[in-house]
């Protein structure tokens, strides 16, 4: 009997144009995108016409979430460690060398500055989780927002300040912090905002 | 493609004969690497900056409060942020014993925008006319950014004050933040140059009150007056 003779075929596929597209997207990636900064708290800001965008570099974020707990994000680390140490001196707190290292490690901070210490001892995963339950103090008779935005002026004049607030907050904390910048003479301010697309009688013009 | 074709000079085969052999590279591990980085930076990082909404308070100085007090009568709009996303406005000065002075309007494109529209309708045109020419490069940018600032200052444009009711004492039925920038939004796309964030007075909170109650309270004036 005849066998029937199945032909052996050869399955390998050629892989390296399909590396090339791989490659080509992983570059695009790696130049256009910045990463995500860890934040305390996840907020939605509202949307705006608006069509500036935020400086990279010398931004003094102030995240205000829906109930009203204040964060400050500084961009850079020594900014953070001078920063520190001026509100140190001003308060009567000392930290140790470890904390403050800590402190120049942690991209937002939000804690009573009376607190600190103790937080900066904590384990790191713990500080992620616990952070969102403090808030830096902005009301008539602790008013420490207005002394660390106030000594990150000092330690950098070119800083820009950007307020990043949830949609839903009410009025009266937003007032709050604008009404506290206003006191520091801090009146030309950015409020982040995502894109919306102009209404379409403008677009048309 | 993936394959280096080697010049074999070995003894195998006939004398003086080249032998041709085929090295294949297995991309596939290379693929594989690739693809687990891509996903990598797609989940960590993000392709768009926030946007931003630059302004600029005044500042607790007493001159401004003198300045704000110069605002021509008709050229004022007080718009008035409610609760529950609710906004009100009145012109020029208030008129709190006459409830229907106070309007309510809305942030959608015929609230609002419809009223600011038609009120700064010479600069809203001029700019307009400059962006025309923006497009025909007849103007280049640096250029029509100070013609439009100039524009958004000609005389009769009306001057807005916004104010924005703050929560009780249960933190309720306040304006947002939401609110807030959408108003300032309305100022953007309606090409108002002056505008300002003014605390809401007991006044305001009155008219208000007295527009929801359809001028039920206009009699206590009355007699609050008279007495």
């Amino acid at each position: 009997m005849a066998k029937v003779k199945v032909k052996k075929k050869s399955t390998l596929i050629d892989m390296t144009a399909m590396s090339d597209v791989t490659v080509l997207l992983l570059t695009f990636f790696m130049l256009t995108s910045t990463f995500v900064q860890k934040e305390p708290v996840q907020v939605s800001t509202p949307s705006s016409v608006s069509e500036i965008k935020i400086p990279e570099i010398n931004v003094l974020q102030v995240l205000i979430e829906p109930s009203g707990k204040i964060f400050i994000s500084l961009d850079k680390q020594e900014d953070r460690v001078n920063v520190l140490n001026a509100m140190s001196s001003m308060y009567g707190v000392s930290f140790t060398p470890e904390q403050i290292n800590k402190f120049r490690l942690a991209n937002s901070f939000g804690v009573p500055i009376k607190q600190m210490p103790g937080f900066l001892d904590l384990k790191s995963d713990i500080q992620d989780k616990t952070l969102k339950n403090y808030g830096i103090p902005c009301d008539s008779t602790n008013n420490e927002f207005k002394e660390w935005v106030r000594a990150a002026r000092k330690n950098n004049p070119d800083l820009k300040i950007a307020i990043k607030a949830d949609q839903s907050t009410p009025y009266d904390k937003i007032k709050n912090v604008m009404s506290s910048l206003q006191d520091i003479k801090e009146n030309r301010y950015n409020l982040l905002t995502s894109l919306k697309s102009l209404p379409a009688e403008e677009e048309n013009n | 493609m993936a394959e280096v074709e080697v010049k074999d000079s070995g003894k195998g085969g006939k004398k003086g004969q080249q032998k041709k052999m085929k090295i294949h590279v297995d991309f596939t591990p290379m693929v594989d690497m690739n693809m687990l980085l891509i996903t990598f930076f797609m989940f960590c990082t993000t392709l768009s900056k926030p946007q931003t909404m630059e302004i600029s308070m005044p500042t607790n100085d007493k001159v401004t409060e003198e300045e704000q007090n110069k605002v021509k009568e008709s050229e004022a709009i007080t718009i008035l942020l409610g609760d529950n996303d609710r906004v009100f406005y009145y012109l020029g000065q208030p008129k709190y014993e006459d409830y229907t002075s106070l309007v309510e309007s809305s942030y959608g494109a015929d609230g609002l925008r419809a009223l600011l529209l038609e009120r700064n309708k010479t600069v809203v045109n001029k700019v307009k006319d400059l962006k025309e020419r923006k497009k025909r490069k007849e103007i280049d940018e640096v250029t029509f950014d100070s013609l439009v600032t100039e524009a958004k200052k000609t005389k009769g444009s009306p001057v807005v004050m916004i104010k924005a009711k703050l929560a009780d004492e249960n933190g309720k039925n306040g304006a947002s933040y939401r609110n807030l920038i959408d108003a300032l939004d309305e100022m953007i796309i309606c090409d108002i140059g002056r505008y300002a964030i003014v605390d809401i007075t007991e006044g305001d909170l009155f008219l208000i009150e007295n527009y929801e109650k359809k001028g039920a309270l206009s009699d206590q004036i009355d007699t609050a007056l008279k007495n």
